[in-house]
């Protein structure tokens, strides 16, 4: 009982106060990018042969964060030329062109529907659906549930039953071998519900993109309500695209 | 051990210089290694100028490799020689629709097509999307019962479906039938522009994004001669270092929650994120992708970021301490720990299981130790001091490990700057008919990738192997005569990768 209290004592209270106040992530993260639009055509052009996911578009100037894995070797050409990544991690967006960015992002509660605020502003259940990632996703995800993040004082929960859910979170780029425990899943839930693709891999495939054992594209087979970009998305980036999408 | 030929880990070998045997021979040769304490490292076919070749890599004291033909089937070394054969031979006739005749136990592994366009050895039409379509195991009996778990599970977690049979409480049998995370990443592997490389290695389990990029990144360096400054390999190891970090103590907050001790769970959850964010301090990611790059790293590690890393583990090290003092010395949780899910030394030894389960149960094999990459020829190995085989010995060697780590990262913290600089992902001409094969100890155990490259330096065969491969039989086995409620518990102490497996 001593070593629960002095531990107890030593932990003190570790959540923080986001978003009532903001937070600045290190400056090495990666999060919103912002891009030149005056840049030398061939700086983008180098910039998007050496992107592995294909992500940058080339004559409209765009990154594409939904193909994005933030691997960040664009902003090392040229000295950060055309892009540089900013500290910004609230990236979610409710429609998937919307993605594809000079590297501003239409405000996401403006552009949540309204009657899901209304039906799950107070409390939102969701099912978490793993299909086909690497597992980063998931685990980012879970962590919302640590004392720092704490998610259930907002009154979103994951829950084991898609019975009691009001939607699907979606990992991973839907492995063939997934596809019909997805479908299954989001059958079982109730109407109304909301589909969440969160990561590049449930978005476009990830870094799986192209391979035959894959759909690549969760949009493809339900219909997506809220994207939630990254590789994986920083537990911050979907807390925020959570609270904005959701909250009153 | 004539016919093998010695190699180094991460060493370039002349695909011609690797000794081809005849199937008997190989077969032979097989049976006295695994006899002599000798272990598989990788075992797989693939295509060589239109005939089918094995490709064995195991190890004892030293790493040899040997290579062999074979037709549409061969003998099973599996009932002959014994388990450690088992899913290799499995894979070998997934991939390549070839038969280990008289395996004991031929399942399918992943539910997926093979490349050669053979008849499916399974008899599975693919078209149908489910796994599954197979008979699981049956015990008989009219007072036993099945219980049949995922794949979706009830929690954040990766697919997979879980069978047991149980008699009343007690499990008698758990089958685990994994695939459904299979993106096919050996193909594409073989098939992506060399840009993409980096990143597929990075996710084939996000856990261990550093363990997989580091085995993916030496193989590319080892094939197109790339130097790597010491200063690089410091950083490169304190990043592996920071993930075995973040993964233990993770776990050991889950092997808390599910004894239903609280307190270490929260505090372990916390302290798990706080490594997370040094990786991010590092390379930008929370999970270490981004920052291992063939040639060295991208992002130099300057007196800014060493200071906050040294700053953080001054902090957290008394934190761990005390939060392992709590968990480890709670009797309700030393009585959950011990005794349950046991394998014994035998057991491992016959399964080849690696990494913490096969140190939990006696068996001291640690890449870091036997073929050192990187920095760890210079850093002193780890010793496990309790090695019973059950969830507490798993637990305790994560316990060890930690305080190892953390005393690891300090002593390459504490050695005086060395100068590198960044490198950009670039495009390598690599060494054209070369063979090399990597391992490291990633926090799960051995990860081990192997490369062939054809007449052109294009890669022909890229094979991928989690430890995870060796280590899921070794859950099923320590289920067996347990209580079905002990499986949470049992599963968290392994804590085995799903998309690792499934690739």
């Amino acid at each position: 009982m001593f070593k629960v209290i002095s531990n107890r004592l030593e932990q003190g209270y570790r959540t923080t106060n986001y978003p009532k106040t903001p937070i600045h992530l290190y400056s090495r993260y990666r999060g919103l990018p912002e891009v030149n639009p005056q840049c030398d055509p061939a700086i983008v052009r180098q910039c998007a042969d050496l992107c592995p996911q294909d992500a940058i578009l080339v004559e409209e100037r765009k990154i594409d964060l939904g193909r994005c894995t933030f691997c960040g070797e664009c902003a090392q050409v040229a000295d950060g030329g055309f892009v540089r990544f900013s500290q910004n991690f609230e990236m979610g967006t409710a429609r998937r062109e919307d993605l594809i960015t000079n590297g501003s992002l239409p405000d996401l509660a403006a552009h949540a529907k309204a009657h899901f605020k209304k039906l799950f502003g107070r409390s939102l259940q969701l099912r978490q659906v793993s299909a086909g990632g690497c597992n980063a996703c998931e685990a980012d995800t879970n962590v919302l549930g640590t004392p720092f993040f704490d998610l259930s004082r907002f009154g979103i929960d994951f829950v084991a039953s898609p019975r009691h859910a009001d939607g699907i979170h979606v990992t991973g780029p839907v492995t063939h071998n997934m596809k019909a425990a997805l479908l299954a899943t989001y059958e079982a839930v109730p109407a109304p519900k909301v589909v969440i693709a969160s990561g590049g891999c449930a978005i476009s495939g990830g870094p799986f993109y192209g391979s035959s054992e894959i759909v690549g594209d969760l949009n493809s087979l339900i219909p997506v309500d809220l994207y939630i970009p990254g590789c994986p998305p920083h537990p911050l980036t979907t807390l925020h695209a959570l609270l904005a999408f959701f909250k009153k | 051990m004539d016919n093998l030929l010695q190699i180094k880990n991460g060493e370039v070998v002349e695909r011609q210089r690797i000794p081809q045997v005849d199937f008997p021979r190989f077969f032979r040769i097989m049976t006295d290694f695994v006899a002599n304490n000798g272990y598989i490292v990788q075992l797989f076919a693939y295509t060589d100028a239109g005939r089918t070749k094995l490709l064995a890599v195991v190890r004892a004291s030293n790493l040899y490799v040997i290579g062999t033909e074979v037709g549409s089937e061969f003998p099973s070394l599996t009932l002959t020689i014994g388990t450690k054969f088992h899913l290799f031979e499995r894979e070998i006739a997934e991939q390549y629709g070839i038969r280990p005749a008289g395996h004991p136990w031929l399942k399918m592994v992943r539910y997926h097509a093979n490349v050669t366009g053979r008849p499916d050895v399974f008899g599975n039409d693919y078209r149908v999307d489910i796994p599954g379509k197979y008979e699981y195991f049956r015990v008989q009996g009219q007072s036993i019962h099945e219980v049949a778990v995922g794949p979706v599970h009830a929690g954040i977690i990766e697919p997979g479906h879980f069978r047991f049979q149980c008699a009343g409480e007690e499990v008698l049998h758990l089958e685990i039938q994994l695939g459904y995370q299979h993106r096919g990443v050996e193909r594409l592997l073989t098939e992506v522009p060399q840009k993409r490389l980096p990143v597929l290695c990075e996710s084939i389990a996000g856990d261990t994004a550093i363990g997989h990029n580091l085995c993916g990144c030496q193989a590319i360096e080892a094939l197109a001669s790339l130097k790597v400054e010491p200063g690089a390999r410091t950083v490169r190891t304190i990043a592996l270092e920071l993930e075995r970090l973040a993964n233990h103590i993770g776990d050991l907050g889950a092997l808390s929650g599910d004894v239903a001790f609280n307190p270490p769970a929260a505090y372990f959850g916390r302290i798990r994120g706080e490594f997370l964010n040094l990786l991010l301090v590092l390379c930008g990611n929370r999970f270490g992708k981004s920052l291992i790059r063939p040639g060295g790293i991208t992002q130099v590690m300057t007196e800014e970021q060493r200071g906050i890393i040294t700053a953080k583990i001054k902090e957290l090290r008394p934190e761990i301490t005390h939060v392992c003092d709590l968990l480890f010395s709670a009797h309700t949780v030393q009585a959950r720990f011990e005794y349950t899910g046991t394998v014994g030394r035998k057991l491992a030894d016959q399964l080849g299981l690696v990494g913490y389960c096969g140190r939990a149960s006696g068996l001291e094999y640690d890449v870091r130790e036997f073929f050192p990459t990187e920095s760890y020829a210079d850093l002193p190995p780890n010793t496990n001091k309790v090695t019973n085989g059950d969830v507490y010995s798993r637990a305790m060697v994560r316990r060890e490990e930690i305080m190892h780590s953390l005393t690891l990262i300090g002593m390459l913290l504490a050695k005086p700057e060395e100068p590198h600089r960044p490198v950009a992902m670039a495009a390598h001409r690599l060494a054209p008919d070369r063979f090399v094969v990597t391992l490291n100890e990633g926090w799960r155990g051995e990860v081990s990738h192997c490369l062939l490259t054809d007449s052109e330096g294009k890669i022909a065969r890229y094979k991928v192997k989690d430890p995870s491969f060796h280590n899921w039989t070794g859950l099923a086995m320590a289920l067996r005569n347990q209580e079905i409620s002990d499986f949470p518990l049992c599963n968290k102490s392994f804590n085995l990768s799903y998309c690792g497996f499934d690739l």
